[in-house]
C-alpha cells in the first residue's frame, strides 16, 4: 500500500531534499530488483538495502544523512546518492563489498527501499506508485520494533567488528546493550574513511 | 564593545531551523545546542571554524586531524562502554561558511542532560560555607559522605577511561557532568538542595589521545587534583576518595598512582586565577 511509504524527517537537510523510505517483508522478486540495479535502469534508482543488515532506524538514518551530506558537498565515492547510502552503511572502504553485504541480493527476503528526491519530478506519489508496482512484498512500518524482528544482529556485529559487545536480548546483557551497539554503529558510519 | 558575532555555521547547519544555539566558545571550537538526526532528540554540535590567519592547507590539515582524533576517542570509548557523549555525525572537511573561510569541521554528539560537576560542587560548597554551622554532627557527616561518594565515582569513571586506553588531556570539574537520573531523590532529601546523583559522564575530548602510558594517565589525575584543589577547597580534603575509586577501577591504576606520587618536582599549586584561565571548558 502506498500509505506505507514514509517521508523521513531528518533535520539539517537542505529544504528541497525529501527522503522516502519503505520497508517490505517476504520479498519475492529480489533477484529482479538487483538485476535492475546492475543494468543501471534509471527507473530503479533506489537504495535497496537488505533489511537484515539494518539494526535500527537511527542506524539507517545515520547512513542516509552521511550519504546526503557527502552528496551535497560533491564528494560521493560511488555512482549516485542512492548507492552511496548503501556504501555509507559499510564500515569499510570497499564499494563492491558494501553492495554485497548491505545491498539487495538474490536471497534478500526483507528489503528497505530508500529514495532521495534529488530532482523535482521525484514526489512522494511517484515513488509510492513505482515501488508498489515494482516490489513484490508485504509493506510493513519502518519502526524499531519491526526492524529489530528482521535484523541479523550477529552478522551486523561481525561486519562492524563489534563482536565483543553484548547483544541486546542476551541473558547477561544489561539494559544499555541496544543503545551501546546502536551508538557504536552510528559512530563507525560517521568515522568511515577518516 | 561590539557584540560578538560567531563565524557562520558550516553547511548543512547554516539552514537548520531553528538555528543551533551557541552555548560556549573556546580558542579551538564553538559548542552549539541543536537536535540530532531525530528531531525529537537534542544534540551537541562542536564546530571548529576555519582560521583565516592560518595558511589554508595547514588550517584544513590541523582542523581535520583534531576533530577526527576527538571523534575517534569518543567512538572508541562508546564501544568500550565508558560513559561519554556518543558520536552521531561528523564532517572533517566541512564546507559552506562565508566567503572568507571554508566553514569548518564539525562533530555532532549526543546531548547530555545534567549539570557539570564544577557547578554541583560550587553550589554545595557555597551552601556549606553559609550554613554548615547550623548542621549537627550527623548531618555534617552525611553531607561530607555525599561528596566523598561523588569523588569516588569520578575516580572510577576516570579509571574506566584509562582502562580503555584513552587519556583526556584537559581534565577539570567543568569537563565532568552528571547525567540527570530519571528520578532525583537526593536534592529534596538534603538541606543543601544540591543533588550529586547521576552517572558521571566525561566530556570535551578536544585534547584527548590514545595512550596507556603511566605518565599521561598520571597527568590526567594530577591536573584534576589541582583543579579541585584550587576551585573546590572544601572538597579537596576528600581527594583520597577519588584516588581510592581510581585505584579499584583497573589493574594499571597502581603503577599510575605510584607514578603520580613519585612526581619528582611537586609544582606549587597555581593560583585560582590562572587555573580558570587555563581550563575554561572548550578552551
Amino acid at each position: 500500500m502506498a500509505s506505507h511509504l514514509e517521508t523521513l524527517d531528518i533535520p539539517h537537510l537542505p529544504e528541497p531534499l525529501s527522503v522516502y523510505v519503505a520497508l517490505y517483508r517476504d520479498v519475492q522478486n529480489a533477484a529482479f530488483l538487483r538485476q535492475q540495479l546492475l543494468s543501471g535502469n534509471k527507473e530503479f534508482e533506489y537504495a535497496f538495502i537488505d533489511a537484515s543488515m539494518v539494526f535500527s532506524r537511527a542506524h539507517a538514518t545515520a547512513a542516509i544523512f552521511r550519504a546526503i551530506n557527502d552528496y551535497k558537498n560533491d564528494r560521493l565515492k560511488s555512482h549516485n546518492v542512492h548507492s552511496e547510502i548503501v556504501f555509507a552503511l559499510n564500515p569499510a572502504n570497499n564499494i563492491a563489498d558494501s553492495f554485497r553485504k548491505f545491498g539487495v541480493t538474490d536471497s534478500t527476503k526483507d528489503l528497505l527501499a530508500v529514495k532521495v528526491s534529488v530532482s523535482p519530478e521525484i514526489t512522494r506519489d511517484s515513488v509510492a506508485a513505482h515501488l508498489e508496482a515494482s516490489v513484490q512484498g508485504t509493506p510493513v512500518p519502518f519502526d524499531d520494533q519491526t526492524v529489530s524482528e528482521i535484523s541479523d544482529v550477529a552478522r551486523i556485529k561481525k561486519v562492524f567488528k563489534l563482536g565483543a559487545l553484548p547483544s541486546p536480548g542476551d541473558k547477561n546483557s544489561g539494559p544499555n546493550a541496544k543503545r551501546q551497539l546502536e551508538m557504536s554503529l552510528v559512530g563507525a558510519i560517521a568515522l568511515r574513511g577518516s | 564593545m561590539a557584540e560578538y558575532k560567531p563565524p557562520a555555521l558550516p553547511a548543512p547547519f547554516n539552514s537548520t531551523n531553528p538555528a543551533p544555539e551557541l552555548l560556549t566558545q573556546g580558542a579551538e571550537g564553538h559548542l552549539y545546542k541543536t537536535f540530532s538526526l531525530d528531531p525529537s532528540i537534542p544534540a551537541a554540535l562542536k564546530v571548529r571554524p576555519s582560521k583565516p590567519y592560518r595558511h589554508p592547507i595547514l588550517d584544513r590539515r590541523l582542523t581535520r586531524q583534531r576533530i577526527i582524533q576527538e571523534a575517534r576517542c569518543l567512538a572508541k570509548l562508546v564501544r568500550e562502554g565508558v560513559s561519554v557523549p556518543a558520536v552521531l555525525a561528523l564532517d572533517w572537511e566541512g564546507q559552506g561558511g562565508d566567503e572568507a573561510g571554508w566553514g569548518g569541521a564539525w562533530l555532532m554528539m549526543e546531548w547530555i542532560d545534567g549539570p557539570v560537576v564544577r557547578v554541583v560542587l560550587e553550589q554545595w560548597e557555597a551552601w556549606m560555607k553559609k550554613n554548615a554551622s547550623s548542621l549537627d554532627a550527623a548531618q555534617l557527616e552525611q553531607e561530607n559522605a555525599r561528596v566523598k561518594a561523588l569523588l569516588r565515582r569520578i575516580g572510577k569513571a576516570l579509571g574506566g577511561l584509562h582502562k580503555a586506553g584513552v587519556v583526556h588531556g584537559d581534565l577539570t570539574t567543568s569537563n565532568l557532568m552528571l547525567r540527570l537520573p530519571a528520578e532525583d531523590t537526593e536534592a529534596k532529601a538534603s538541606p543543601t538542595g544540591v543533588s550529586t546523583q547521576g552517572e558521571v559522564v566525561l566530556i570535551d575530548f578536544g585534547l584527548a589521545s590514545q595512550s596507556v602510558q603511566d605518565e599521561d594517565r598520571a597527568v590526567d589525575l594530577y591536573v584534576l587534583e589541582r583543579a579541585i584543589g584550587s576551585t573546590h577547597p572544601r572538597s579537596e580534603p576528600f581527594m583520597e576518595e577519588l584516588v581510592h575509586g581510581y585505584r579499584e577501577s583497573h589493574r594499571g591504576a597502581i603503577s599510575t598512582l605510584k607514578r603520580l606520587e613519585d612526581n619528582p618536582v611537586p609544582l606549587s599549586p597555581p593560583s585560582p586565577m590562572t587555573m580558570t584561565e587555563c581550563f575554561l571548558p572548550y578552551g
